[in-house]
């Protein structure tokens, strides 16, 4: 309507030289309101992103990726401090901001009801792309993306990681000289995800493009030039990963026991006073110590009698320094790790069969959203089912827990036969969900209250569940807040309370641990030892690696049915090669889905 | 505003129209349904009401009145023995009303003394039973002139009243309802289709991305208001032609008041529903609200059902709030009385003064940013 809008020229942005400052952040903070709570989004956070090179915004859920990357594309203002991008003020000149940056929000902002071809159309429209250069722009864009074949597809029709590339395609498509990607490779399973990368990385080599992006995953900062580390708020360092990793020399270590098995050999090295970290990796248990320590004097210092602990030096990854920045701002609190004291009898005894799967099928008109699915878990077992979304493993999860039927096939849980008797099954088992699924606007007491009285807990027995769960779970100091309020880790801890209630036989865990911040997620693990060792059978889904190295035994699934079987380091080891002698459980599961697919495309 | 940005929103716009049914259903699907139920279920006209008739003793005089509600359209008569079976079935509401002759009503009139004639009407519905006391009334008028002219007198009736109903002349309430709800179903239209649209952009993410283009508000806002305009306009032309063709109200309008007093609402109501979706970033509240401060003060406020000018002062003042109270004068008139030129400018620059108010409201609101 105003003439002078139109009027205003593209701003031409030069392609900056290496290392000049692209995007530079000082002393940013912002609070939001919630209800009642105030929240720290982010607190006198200042970093600059240099051009020309992928910087990753790491940290768990909650860290203030997402306000920041808001603040950049001038979608928010700042209550203090100032975002410079391509040397324009954020907040003074948003839509010069907007004109020379593509930006794909968390959720891809993709119209569903348009085909992929539209889409890019609008996009192109939006940013002003001269008419005569379109067809280049969108074959290349197409080729890149793969999605050339689909371009009359509904977006809505495509898969996850097809998604997330026709987003990152509308986010390119005038082309811009920053990108700014939030979360791009949440929910996309390791194949997607590598060529996700790899799009990524051919815009900055051919384009000198600079790419800013955000990730929950700590695996994913080895694959950045630079790493800026954020968690509630705050920016705990930026540097290159390697340097983090470097910093972490002598800090990281192997453990390997003689008698113990890996899961007692954790426990008792966790409450070393030298140790900041021990968690399951394979056979071993990796540990991250408080000063540089020599690893034969922790070989000495951990063998005992005739338990012989054998300690080597490991590579040093990100997470470690991660785990060990986290430990020394928690210095000042409190560090004692809480142990869950189990009630009685949980799980049983004896290491018979709890669940037993054979030849499980579930149709939905003609697709097979599981096939053929054999397997079978021992009591006190911890047993994951991996597999990209869309796999399957939602739908054998809910068989499981007899929320759906199945169409043909055996399942028996704790010694009952789910396709006839699914009330007494559903008694013994335990059940949490992916999101924070509780009540929110009830207290934390009130939660408990509700869940225990739903299992059908009453009088005395209720009372002391409900005491069990505060005290073991160190909830009684916040049994009146509101649940919302909690911060992440709470929630969490809370949600398993819930689900054991009941001291059910059998956990069933949806990706418990996804988003949340690494010492969280080991405390939460070493509850599900814990609960392990006292012969509760654990089953976990997951598409994110890490927890996946954590099982005892592991199915990974694709497109309904079982591609492989096995101990995690059974399966890893399956593909060590020359180049690669230590492959990671990625690694292993993209060799099993190309070998799957390449049998699909030999058969078709 | 830039042509190209504007182009591909509405084309993204018209091309989501075309792909989800629930913007047409509203569209052509809500007029049609709600037209049907109103159009055919609600009339304010009484016909066929059953009458409990209940004749204490056979006489001449007494079967030519009873003849006489026999032979009203109005009227259903059902005979009853006893005024006590008479009363039992008005408390069951089998019969709206009871007419009594007692037993000495025809000895009573001979003598030429009074007559009386009971009637007693279920008063529960204030209207009907007003509407059933007029027909009595009627009926009763007629008998009398009938029994003075056998008797050849004169009916003792000072004043006789001739009645004529103007504009409306068969007294259809559905000739004065339909007009009037052709209002409220383009304001429920206008309002629902754009709050919904823009409420769904924010909930399934496209608006944040939307925002970090280049894009302006003002192109944003233009691109929701040019489809659903022309959808809506489809839904409003698709109203007349009901009106004109399956009600047979008739239009003694012209076209082009017609076709400027609705251009002119629809702006307004969609409008209203741009405002709503600047509050609202889900489709279920947005949804909500839109009916709660769009249709149930049109339905009510808009003198479509309800008499404007019985309402109480602060009420009437409250109704000059409510947009589709112009329209429904505007179309109400327009319908029945034809083109009266002050009624038709003056209620349009009410619309149009409206419409522009939420305009500027919806500028001043909007602004690029997701707090």
């Amino acid at each position: 309507m105003s003439a002078a809008s139109e009027l205003q020229p593209v701003p031409q942005v030069q392609p900056k030289k290496k290392d000049d400052i692209i995007l530079s952040v000082t002393n940013i903070s912002k609070r939001f309101q919630i209800g009642k709570r105030i929240v720290h989004a982010l607190s006198e956070v200042s970093f600059q992103v240099k051009s020309g090179i992928v910087t990753g915004l790491i940290g768990p859920d909650g860290a203030g990726k997402t306000t920041l990357m808001r603040l950049a594309c001038g979608l928010l203002v700042p209550d203090s401090g100032s975002i410079s991008v391509l040397d324009m003020n954020a907040s003074r000149e948003p839509l010069k901001v907007q004109q020379s940056i593509g930006y794909m929000p968390q959720r891809f902002g993709l119209y569903e009801d348009l085909t992929v071809q539209e889409n890019l159309e609008l996009y192109a429209d939006l940013h002003k792309v001269a008419v005569k250069d379109r067809p280049a722009r969108y074959e290349k864009l197409l080729h890149m993306t793969g999605l050339a074949p689909f371009t009359g597809r509904l977006a809505g029709k495509l898969s996850g990681g097809m998604k997330q590339k026709l987003g990152i395609a509308c986010a390119l498509v005038s082309p811009p000289p920053l990108l700014i990607l939030d979360e791009p490779t949440v929910g996309v399973d390791p194949v997607s995800r590598r060529e996700l990368w790899e799009i990524i990385y051919s815009q900055v080599k051919k384009m000198n493009m600079s790419v800013l992006l955000s990730t929950a995953y700590l695996d994913e900062a080895a694959r950045c030039s630079e790493v800026v580390l954020m968690h509630e708020g705050k920016m705990l360092g930026q540097d290159t990963p390697q340097d983090f990793s470097r910093k972490m020399a002598g800090y990281a270590f192997e453990a390997h026991g003689s008698q113990r098995n890996r899961r007692a050999l954790q426990e008792a090295l966790s409450k070393s006073k030298k140790v900041v970290d021990a968690i399951i990796l394979g056979d071993q248990v990796r540990l991250v110590t408080r000063k540089p320590e020599q690893a034969e004097e922790l070989s000495e210092e951990f063998s005992a009698g005739k338990e012989q602990v054998t300690v080597r030096a490991a590579q040093p990854r990100f997470e470690d320094a991660f785990i060990s920045i986290l430990h020394d701002c928690k210095q000042d609190g409190d560090d004692k790790q809480c142990d869950l004291i189990l009630p009685g009898q949980v799980g049983g005894k004896g290491d018979e069969e709890v669940i037993i799967v054979r030849d499980l099928q579930r149709r939905f008109g003609d697709f097979y959203a599981v096939k053929n699915l054999s397997f079978s878990v021992k009591r006190g077992e911890i047993f994951g089912l991996l597999g990209a979304n869309g796999a399957g493993k939602t739908t054998t999860f809910r068989m499981l827990c007899g929320l759906l039927p199945a169409t043909s096939g055996t399942l028996q849980v704790a010694g009952h036969n789910l396709r006839v008797a699914r009330a007494p099954a559903r008694a013994k088992i335990g059940y949490m969900a992916q999101k924070f699924s509780l009540y929110s606007d009830l207290t934390v007491r009130q939660n408990l209250n509700f869940f225990s009285a739903a299992y059908g807990l009453r009088g005395q027995l209720q009372k002391k569940r409900i005491q069990w769960a505060l005290d073991s779970f160190e909830l009684a100091e916040i049994q009146d807040n509101d649940s919302n309020d909690l911060p992440l880790g709470y929630k969490q801890r809370l949600a398993l309370a819930a689900a054991l209630m009941h001291a059910p036989e059998i956990l069933f865990l949806d990706e418990p641990t996804s988003g949340i911040d690494p010492l969280a997620r080991r405390e939460f693990w070493r509850h599900i030892n814990a609960l392990a060792s006292a012969g509760v059978t654990v089953m976990v889904t997951t598409h994110f690696m890490e927890e996946a190295s954590y099982c005892d035994k592991l199915v990974i699934m694709a497109r309904g049915q079982v591609l492989a079987a096995g101990s995690p380091s059974e399966l890893t080891s399956r593909y060590r090669s020359p180049d690669n002698p230590e492959p990671s459980m990625e690694d292993t599961f993209i060799h099993l889905i190309e070998e799957f697919e390449q049998r699909k495309g030999k058969d078709t | 505003m830039d042509v190209m940005r504007l182009r591909g929103l509405v084309r993204k716009e018209s091309r989501q129209i075309i792909r989800d049914p629930s913007s047409i259903g509203i569209a052509f699907f809500l007029p049609v349904l709600l037209l049907l139920i109103f159009g055919y279920g609600v009339s304010l006209d009484a016909r066929h009401v059953p009458l409990a008739m209940v004749v204490e003793k056979n006489s001449p005089q007494a079967m030519a009145l009873v003849s006489g509600f026999n032979q009203s359209d109005y009227f259903l008569p059902i005979p009853m023995r006893s005024i006590q079976e008479a009363e039992q079935a008005l408390m069951h509401r089998k019969v709206d009303g009871i007419i009594w002759l007692r037993h000495n009503f025809a000895r009573q009139l001979l003598m030429g003394g009074k007559a009386p004639i009971d009637v007693i009407v279920d008063g529960v519905d204030s209207n009907k039973a007003r509407l059933i006391e007029g027909y009595v009334t009627g009926v009763w008028f007629n008998w009398l002139e009938r029994m003075t002219g056998e008797q050849g007198q004169r009916l003792h009736v000072p004043v006789t009243v001739e009645h004529r109903v103007w504009f409306n002349a068969e007294v259809s309430s559905r000739n004065y309802l339909v007009p009037g709800l052709i209002a409220i179903i383009m304001t429920l239209i206008g309002a629902m289709l754009t709050s919904m649209v823009v409420a769904r952009e924010w909930e399934r993410g496209t608006m944040e991305a939307l925002m970090v283009t280049p894009v302006s508000m003002k192109e944003v806002i233009a691109s929701k208001i040019i489809p659903y305009f022309i959808l809506g306009m489809g839904g409003m032309l698709l109203s007349v032609l009901m009106a004109v063709f399956l009600f047979q109200v008739p239009l003694r309008g012209s076209m082009w008041p017609l076709i400027v007093s609705s251009s002119l609402f629809m702006f307004t109501a969609i409008n209203m529903g741009l405002l709503i979706s600047v509050v609202a970033k889900s489709q279920f509240v947005a949804g909500q609200i839109a009916i709660v401060i769009t249709f149930l003060p049109a339905f009510i406020l808009s003198g479509f059902v309800f008499d404007i000018r019985t309402m109480p002062v602060v009420i009437q003042w409250l109704t000059h709030l409510v947009a589709a109270r112009y329209f429904v004068d505007i179309l109400q008139t327009l319908f029945l009385a034809g083109d009266i030129w002050p009624l038709f400018l003056t209620n349009s620059a009410w619309l149009a003064v409206m419409a522009l108010f939420f305009l500027m409201i919806i500028k001043k609101k909007s602004r690029k940013l997701l707090e």
